[in-house]
This record gives structure tokens, sequence and C-alpha cells, in this order.
């Protein structure tokens, strides 16, 4: 198959990391460590609101919904 | 250090032997100017924000908003990024906020064995993601049944044995095709992570949020010594090309976010 292979060199990535794969290593990864102000947002309840917050504005975004 | 009691101090992550200077005036979230908390040879990457922002009730509404969301793990990103590719950086999890710099000493001396740990795990190494895609092999046009003689003139209940018999015989179609593809999922992993130090498996993508046509099959992160990256790199090129119907895409290098754990705290 003829995929681009997405390695181009160090430093100019920032910009183009796509939202998905951050969200695959931010809301899931990362040290957890319990926070003074966010104790009721546990890891597991961030992942679900972002989780979900995301998906409803993708829908929203487009309509067509089921192909 | 901090003044008052509207605000609140945002960490990114812990790094060891990263001068704060090298990361320049970069805003991190919220626009806010990034900084060090040091505490031994630890420094804590932080930026003072707002409470009506960060509190918690704000980060329950924001955490609902994806433009919110995208902002800030962008910010967040850019900050660990930039921090990651000069000195080992153990980034945390979004949205960690602490009540002052005196709490962020406090969570790093108290941690200070375990990210100690967790840095001498990423030294010298980084995160690679590993996608891969497969896309309709050959257009084997699903056979849509040959219906053969429909039940005879036994009226509604042959025409539904046959409806049955095609519907079940789609789902073992279904259920052989998606064996297949995870089978050869794990084939291209098994190859990939023997040259990694460690591996991760996130979930496969939705493609709604993806926006990627083939369907997602794999999605793995791999912790590489940096010396072994080129080689991994020709790797997986050559697991992309000779693999017919599959794509396979690689990302990186990232902060080691999937490779930090530091349970408790």
């Amino acid at each position: 198959m003829t995929v681009p292979l997405d390695v181009g060199p160090a430093g100019n990535g920032t910009e183009r990391v796509a939202l998905v794969d951050l969200l695959d290593r931010l809301l899931a990864g990362g040290a957890v460590l319990t926070g003074d102000l966010v104790i009721s947002i546990a890891e597991v309840d961030l992942v679900q609101i972002s989780l979900r917050a995301l998906i409803m504005a993708v829908r929203d975004e487009t309509e067509e919904d089921e192909a | 250090m901090t003044d008052s009691s509207d605000t609140a101090v945002y960490l990114y992550g812990v790094t060891r032997g990263l001068d704060p200077a090298v990361l320049g005036d970069s805003p991190g979230v919220a626009g806010a100017p990034v900084r060090g908390v040091a505490t031994g040879d630890l420094t804590a990457l932080v930026s003072t924000v707002r409470l009506d922002e960060y509190g918690e009730e704000a980060l329950r509404a924001n955490l609902e908003d994806l433009a919110w969301i995208e902002t800030t793990a962008r910010a967040h990103h850019a900050v660990v990024d930039r921090a990651a590719r000069v000195a080992p950086t153990a980034p945390v999890r979004i949205a960690t906020v602490y009540h002052d710099d005196e709490r962020v000493s406090q969570v790093l001396r108290e941690g200070r064995e375990r990210f100690g740990t967790a840095l001498d795990r990423i030294t010298g190494r980084s995160e690679w993601g590993v996608k891969a895609y497969a896309y309709p092999e050959d257009d084997r046009p699903a056979e849509e049944a040959v219906p053969s003689a429909t039940g005879g003139g036994s009226g509604p209940a042959g025409a539904g044995t046959a409806y049955l018999r095609r519907r079940q015989e789609q789902r073992r179609r279904r259920t052989e095709a998606g064996r297949r593809l995870s089978e050869r999922a794990q084939a291209i992993d098994a190859e990939l992570r023997v040259h990694a130090v460690a591996v991760r498996r996130h979930p496969p993508q939705d493609p709604k949020l993806s926006g990627h046509a083939g369907t997602p099959i794999l999605n793995v992160a791999y912790l590489l010594d940096d010396a072994r990256v080129p080689e991994f790199q020709a790797l997986v090129r050559d697991i992309d090309e000779r693999s017919p119907g599959i794509g396979v895409e690689m990302t990186g290098p990232w902060p080691p976010y999937s490779f930090i754990e530091t349970d408790g705290a």
C-alpha cells in the first residue's frame, strides 16, 4: 500500500500532530498524579468526559451520520 | 510563590537536568508563560493559570468543549515536546492542577524516587506511534446470495429460512475477515515489538475522529532507544510495502506519554 509515513524530521513536528493521536496519549498517557483541584475528576472520568465531547462534536460536524 | 487566591499552578511534566531557559518565551496553556519549579535535580514545568478556567467547576465544563480540549492539548503538548527534545521529560496527564508552587515542590519531593525511576527508563529513548489500516482488498462482491430456489412454495417460512441462512453466512464471513485482519495486525506488532524497549497498545481510533478511510486494525506506541530509530523506521516502511491491503503509518518522536507510570501519589 502507498500510505505516506509520517516520519518527518524532528523539530517541526508539533504543528502537524493529529488531534486524535495527541488525545490517545494525553488522555490515556502521562503520569497520573492527583492534582489539588480536580479530585473528583478522576482519570477515568476525564477520559470519558473528553471522548464524549469529541464524539458529539464530530457527529455535529458530519451531519451525514450513518453512512 | 503564588499570590492571589484566584490562580492555581498547572503542571505539564517533570524533567531532569533541563535549563528552563531552553523553553524560551513560548507560552503554555491559556497563553501563560512557562517556568520551572526546581527541587533537587528535578524540575517541574508549570504555568500559573486562572481558577475561572482551571478550577474544578470550570474544568468540568471545559472538558466538554472540544475546542477548549484541542487548544489546551496542543499547548500542553508544545511545552512537553520542547522539553522532551532536550532532556528526559515525564509528562503528566492533561489538566493536573495544584494550589501553588509549594504544593508542586512537595509532589516532587514525595515522588522523587518514582520520578527518578520513570526518567531513568526514558532517558535516551523516545516514543513512536505505529498504526495500521486495512483497505478493502479485492472487490469480492459480497456474493449476494444466488438464492437457490427460494424455499419453494412454502411461503414466508421458506423465504425466512433462506434469509436467515444468508445473514448467517454474511456474519460468518465478516467474522472470518475480522479474524484474519486481527492476525495480520498481531503479526505486524510482533515483528516491531522485538525492537522496542516497551510497548503499549492504544485502542484503534474511531474513523469518525481520525477521518481515515481505512479500517483501523492496530494502534501501538513503542518506546525506542534513539539509536535504533532509523532501523525501526526502515522496518515499518518495509512492512508497509510488503503488506497488500494494509497501510502502516508511523508518527513521532513523541514525548514518552505512553510510558510513564508513577502510580499512587
